[in-house]
């Protein structure tokens, strides 16, 4: 049953898929500006224009362009980058692991410490932690991103040069053999310990700032959840059986509060894709981020297309695992 | 709204005070600051915070307190646009389609994932790069990556009423589908859309706070918060001031926005149960 269910969704991506990619190659159309212009350079001439025009198929009308960028696509192409000259599937191997690592460092950080502080706030309500809770969170759903980031360059980088202001890694540090991208884990499986820190130590300040927000609201979420499940009658009976309290609080309502924090989980993942944006241009981070900023502004048509296609299928992937999960939080939903 | 409502919640007290004096700036900025907000006197450039110049004043000589309060106008109008129109969409179609089920669900919830797919400041910034650089451009292309948020929100908890007893009672009596929906099911679903929606207005704000932050959204002259904390970067470090204090102005608003918010939704809960010992209870 839940095998079907899955072999379907993963069916129904495809559409999606295709949705995706016509908006936004419709999209990318419609920014201003010629593309063929940004390949060519400003001093090109027009016999040099259009020959690029022809060259690169922008010559074609539209639905045949988008027809011929799909036939590549299917088989592996995603093009050649208008700006860079290079393989787009070439630079998204490079910026990929950069965004990927920034971000699994923050989720780490969010959902445990979200899920943990509001448990805690709930078991404690109305007392000091709860409070203390309460006043973090309002600072942490208040605080602008950019502001943050550069208020913890300030004072970390600036004032206190505990750690670094920007990069992946410091100037002197020679990067790790690649095999993951993620220089954290490939450092760690060459043994590098040095490395290891140093990656460790970039990462610290841009994935704080990425997950203050979402701390703070996986954090409510849970602590409103874990309240309400408390209110039901299961939880009575559950004491009136004589459970711990620690057994009723992990056993009985946490499963139960999972339900609307997984809904929050999954659109933070998809917030966070975007938020790089902001983050990797002020901490210089060099991942998907900063790719698709200055893909957008130089019209980079199959950047644009490659990052979309890329960060839909990683969303669409963490969109099945939540209502997958959904089914385990909650056995009332089932999927046929 | 009872005294003793006001009374239990000094946040919402705090709250409707933030937000009321950054209505009152964006109503009536003339009160607050005679200064002229896009005034340059160059010879004056980056002066500390002083009697003159609370705030000090920017990289052209602007005094930076009538920035922030000329500013207040630009972002509560965004707020409350973009607002508008993500709830109005993904309340409707979420219930529509948490409800019915079926095809419409599934097409729905396909729509909805395009959106939700893409990275959302990502097709913000491609949405407002077509539209051009502006104000309008930046609450068309934050509301357009906004409304599927609700529709799963709200879809979730349908999902999850739907199959419950009163749900079944009422089909049972005969109640017709939209009653169904409206009398019984959407105001079990509406509390965390409440919920969602006090954190909104403040992150929203932040949202299109990021694009001006980025150069998108609302150009010079025209005062945007994220847009000066950009301009005041490159003097971070010692003139301090510049990206300070929008900055902190759109922090204060937001926070002032998330009170407001969580005591009504307090108020809500507590209107809906009452403690075992008849206290009020606090959520």
């Amino acid at each position: 049953m839940m095998g079907r269910y899955v072999a379907r969704r993963l069916l129904l991506m495809i559409p999606v898929l295709l949705g995706v990619s016509i908006l936004a190659f419709y999209v990318s159309q419609l920014l201003p500006g010629d593309p063929a212009r940004a390949a060519a350079g400003r001093l090109a001439t027009p016999e040099q224009l259009e020959a690029v025009r022809e060259r690169l198929g922008l010559d074609q009308p539209i639905p045949v362009q988008y027809g011929l960028y799909i036939g590549r696509l299917l088989q592996g192409d995603l093009g050649t980058s208008l700006s860079s000259k290079q393989e787009v599937a070439q630079e998204l191997r490079i910026f990929f692991p950069a965004t990927l690592e920034l971000l699994l460092a923050t989720m780490i950080v969010t959902v445990v410490l979200g899920i943990a502080i509001g448990v805690r706030a709930a078991t404690s309500r109305g007392g000091w932690v709860d409070r203390a809770f309460l006043a973090f969170s309002y600072v942490g759903a208040g605080m602008p991103v950019f502001f943050l980031a550069l208020l913890l360059q300030v004072v970390f980088a600036g004032w206190l040069r505990l750690l670094p202001i920007a990069g992946r890694l410091s100037l002197e540090t020679v990067p790790p053999p690649a095999l993951t991208g993620l220089y954290t884990f490939d450092a760690l499986f060459a043994g590098q310990w040095a490395t290891v820190m140093d990656a460790g130590r970039h990462l610290i300040l841009p994935a704080l700032t990425l997950s203050i927000a979402g701390i703070s609201e996986i954090g409510r979420i849970t602590r409103s959840a874990m309240l309400n499940a408390l209110d039901q009658d299961y939880i009575r009976t559950a004491r009136a059986k004589g459970l711990s309290e620690r057994a009723v609080w992990l056993r009985h309502a946490l499963p139960n509060a999972m339900l609307p924090t997984t809904t929050v989980i999954g659109l933070q993942v998809a917030f966070l894709l975007g938020g790089t944006v902001l983050i990797e241009n002020i901490f210089s981070w060099g991942g998907l981020g900063t790719y698709a900023w200055k893909g957008i502004f130089r019209l980079d048509i199959p950047v644009i297309m490659g990052i979309t296609l890329v960060s839909t299928t990683a969303y669409l992937f963490v969109n099945l695992g939540v209502d997958l999960l959904y089914t385990k939080l909650d056995p009332r939903i089932r999927y046929e | 709204m009872s005294r003793t409502f006001y009374s239990s919640n000094p946040g919402l007290l705090v709250g409707l005070a933030i937000v009321g004096l950054f209505i009152a700036m964006a109503m009536f900025p003339g009160l607050f600051s005679s200064q002229d907000p896009a005034g340059l006197r160059l010879e004056h450039r980056l002066s500390a915070p002083s009697a003159t110049n609370w705030f000090g004043t920017d990289g052209v000589g602007v005094d930076v307190y009538s920035r922030v309060v000329h500013g207040a106008r630009t972002t509560l109008a965004t707020i409350v646009v973009v607002l508008g129109i993500a709830i109005f969409v993904g309340v409707g179609l979420g219930s529509v389609s948490g409800y019915l089920g079926g095809w419409i669900d599934g097409l729905l919830m396909r729509v909805a994932d395009v959106f939700l797919a893409f990275p959302p400041l990502i097709l913000a910034l491609a949405t407002n790069a077509v539209l051009g650089r502006g104000l309008q451009q930046t609450m068309f292309a934050v509301a357009f990556l906004w409304w599927p948020a609700y529709a799963r929100l709200v879809r979730s908890q349908v999902l999850a009423v739907r199959k419950l007893e009163f749900v079944e009672s009422a089909r049972a009596i005969g109640a017709t589908e939209l009653r169904i929906v409206g009398r019984h099911v959407l105001p079990n679903v509406i509390d965390p859309v409440i919920v969602r929606a006090s954190l909104d207005a403040g992150f929203v704000a932040l949202t299109a706070a990021s694009l001006s932050f980025l150069g998108l959204g609302a150009q010079p002259p025209t005062p945007e918060w994220g847009r000066m904390v950009a301009e005041g970067q490159k003097f971070l470090l010692d003139q301090w001031w510049v990206a300070a204090f929008p900055g902190l102005a759109l922090f204060v608003l937001v926070i002032g926005f998330n009170l407001v918010g969580e005591a009504l939704s307090n108020r809500m809960h507590t209107g809906l149960h009452r403690s075992r010992d008849g206290e009020t209870e606090e959520r």
